[in-house]
């Protein structure tokens, strides 16, 4: 075994072109890139509408909600955790909001309410999960089923409706074609992207994941680890029910359920491995973005809602069994 | 069992148990500074819970350690790092998925600012990454590969320059080849004789009973959790190590 990588020969870009092509795990990294272009041609060439600036336009917005979701639950899973309690967090903050509203309270302490109602469910589950020593599955199952019994408790299961001129801004002013929530949605991200591969925090995260035997021998505190990442989900959960709210014009204790598929299966889609310690913020915010495109082209020919899980059922199964060729 | 003034680390006395298991009894054992000092003995001998008593990952019930002369008792293996101990575990604790210097930086990243939100000087790692490697390894990996891609030889060649590169005093290896071929276990062993070289100590656990003869200077025997003989290499031979290791000749 004398092989050294000291000085690698340079062979033809289009032998490294090649060799890519044949990598599956290229293939699997890009899950998300690759199907978001093969699901764009597809649905321009099927109806010319789909690329029309007023669709991009109401895509995107759809997909901010989603983006939000899927980078915190990116942060859980790059640690090899999951939290299924993502959506139940973002529902028990929406209607922590509506609680503000009927009280009486300015939007902006509404706004914090909502962001610290989501933390709370973050580090509840970070602690259970990090100190406690419960499998992330069984505490975030937990998590889910308690936080939107609370949303309901608190709600006394009905609407509070929020009627309020800056948040209908945030759901539809912008710039251009851009959506003053995706443009929250796109901060978030490059802020997670800058976290997870600038600082030392974020190393520790894929430390942490990769191989947590590791991480504990160099010191790094693999508890203290699980309960940030849970916590910034929570936090990310928090910050999308003010978006959610924004956007329905009500704060409702509803379960959400799809939301907490699809932001898994963004994370899914977007290449991050499930047993953490490998993968990206950019893959999963396409990710989300792909499965926003696949719901509103499916709309758009006409096909039924009811196809659309489907659909989406499939295109995670299949990205999933992407990554089996990943080295 | 001379105490001289070169001694680095002394252990005292040093008993642990896991519930009704006595992992160690009474251990009491030196490790001289520039030297390569060997630990040697049966499968649950005790050896790696010693190191990993030695390096702060478990806290004896009983005894004592001194270390450069300050008696020590870390209680994380952070502190030990900090002291100048560093550990090769026998699964190397690299993080397969990331890169050769992310490893060698790992929770010593190169940063400006304060707490967990400093920004990475990731220009500055890699080059003194790269330096460390090349100042150690024959074997040189490219320090922007993922740890997944190297060869047994060259994860170990990264866990040891990890180990060595930070003006450590006491280098601790559990079983640095086992799972090695010859050509790449010469490497790894001139690898640890450039660390004495370098002044460093060295305390190796080994199975391999010419790589101890080959290698070190000191070598200490444990069987059933006790220390039971200490030797000097120039006086010893394998077959009396043997003996020792298996009880067949009493210390």
């Amino acid at each position: 075994m004398s092989e050294s990588v000291t000085a690698p020969a340079t062979p033809s870009r289009a032998a490294v072109l090649g060799g890519w092509l044949r990598d599956g795990s290229v293939w699997a990294d890009w899950a998300a890139a690759v199907g978001l272009v093969v699901l764009v041609v597809v649905f321009q060439a099927a109806n010319p509408t789909f690329l029309s600036s007023g669709n991009v336009r109401s895509m995107l917005v759809a997909s901010a909600i989603l983006v939000v979701l899927s980078v915190g639950q990116t942060f859980v899973v790059l640690t090899g955790g999951i939290d299924l309690s993502v959506a139940s967090a973002m529902t028990f903050g929406a209607v922590l909001f509506g609680f503000g509203i009927t009280r009486g309270w300015g939007i902006g302490w509404c706004g914090v309410l909502a962001v610290l109602g989501g933390a709370l469910v973050g580090v509840v589950n970070g602690v259970l999960v990090g100190n406690g020593r419960i499998t992330d599955f069984v505490v975030a199952l937990g998590s889910l089923s308690a936080a939107s019994g609370l949303a309901l408790v608190i709600a006394d299961g009905k609407p509070v409706t929020v009627v309020s001129v800056p948040l209908l801004k945030l759901s539809t002013g912008g710039v251009g074609i851009i959506g003053w929530s995706v443009l929250v949605a796109a901060v978030i991200a490059v802020l997670a992207h800058l976290v997870l591969f600038w600082t030392r925090w974020g190393t520790h995260v894929f430390a942490a994941g990769g191989s947590p035997e590791a991480a504990t021998a160099t010191g790094i505190s693999v508890p203290a680890v699980k309960i940030a990442v849970y916590t910034v989900c929570g936090v990310l959960a928090g910050l999308a029910a003010i978006l959610l709210v924004a956007r329905v014009g009500a704060a409702e204790p509803a379960a959400n359920t799809s939301f907490l598929l699809n932001s898994v299966a963004a994370v899914v889609l977007g290449g991050v491995s499930l047993v953490g310690g490998r993968g990206s913020v950019l893959g999963p915010v396409l990710g989300a973005l792909l499965l926003t495109a696949l719901a509103n082209g499916l709309t758009l020919l006409g096909v039924s809602p009811f196809y659309q899980p489907v659909a989406v059922g499939t295109v995670v199964v299949l990205a999933a069994l992407l990554t089996r060729f990943r080295r | 069992m001379s105490t001289t003034t070169d001694v680095l680390l002394e252990a005292s006395g040093v008993s642990l148990a896991f519930g009704s298991v006595q992992a160690l009894r009474d251990v009491s054992l030196t490790v001289r500074a520039g030297e390569i000092t060997a630990l040697v003995g049966d499968n649950g001998a005790g050896k790696s819970t010693l190191v990993r008593c030695i390096c702060g990952i478990h806290r004896p019930d009983e005894g004592s350690f001194v270390f450069d002369g300050r008696p020590v008792a870390f209680t994380s293996p952070q502190e030990a790092r900090d002291a100048g101990i560093e550990t090769v575990h026998q699964n190397l604790a690299l993080v397969e998925d990331l890169t050769v210097w992310q490893n060698l930086f790992l929770n010593r990243e190169i940063a400006h600012g304060f707490g967990p939100l400093a920004l990475l000087d990731r220009r500055a790692m890699k080059v003194r990454a790269a330096e460390m490697v090349s100042e150690l390894a024959v074997n040189v990996p490219a320090v922007t590969a993922r740890v997944r891609r190297l060869s047994g030889g060259q994860r170990q060649a990264v866990a040891i320059c990890r180990a060595a590169g930070f003006s450590s005093t006491l280098v601790i290896m559990d079983e640095p080849t086992a799972a090695l071929g010859v050509q790449e276990t010469a490497r790894v062993e001139a690898l640890i004789s450039r660390l004495r070289d370098d002044g460093r100590a060295v305390l190796l656990i080994s199975h391999n009973f010419d790589q101890v003869l080959r290698l070190a200077d000191q070598v200490w025997v444990m069987r059933a959790g006790r220390c039971v003989a200490g030797r000097r290499i120039a006086q010893t031979t394998g077959a009396e190590i043997v003996a020792l290791i298996t009880g067949a000749q009493a210390a």
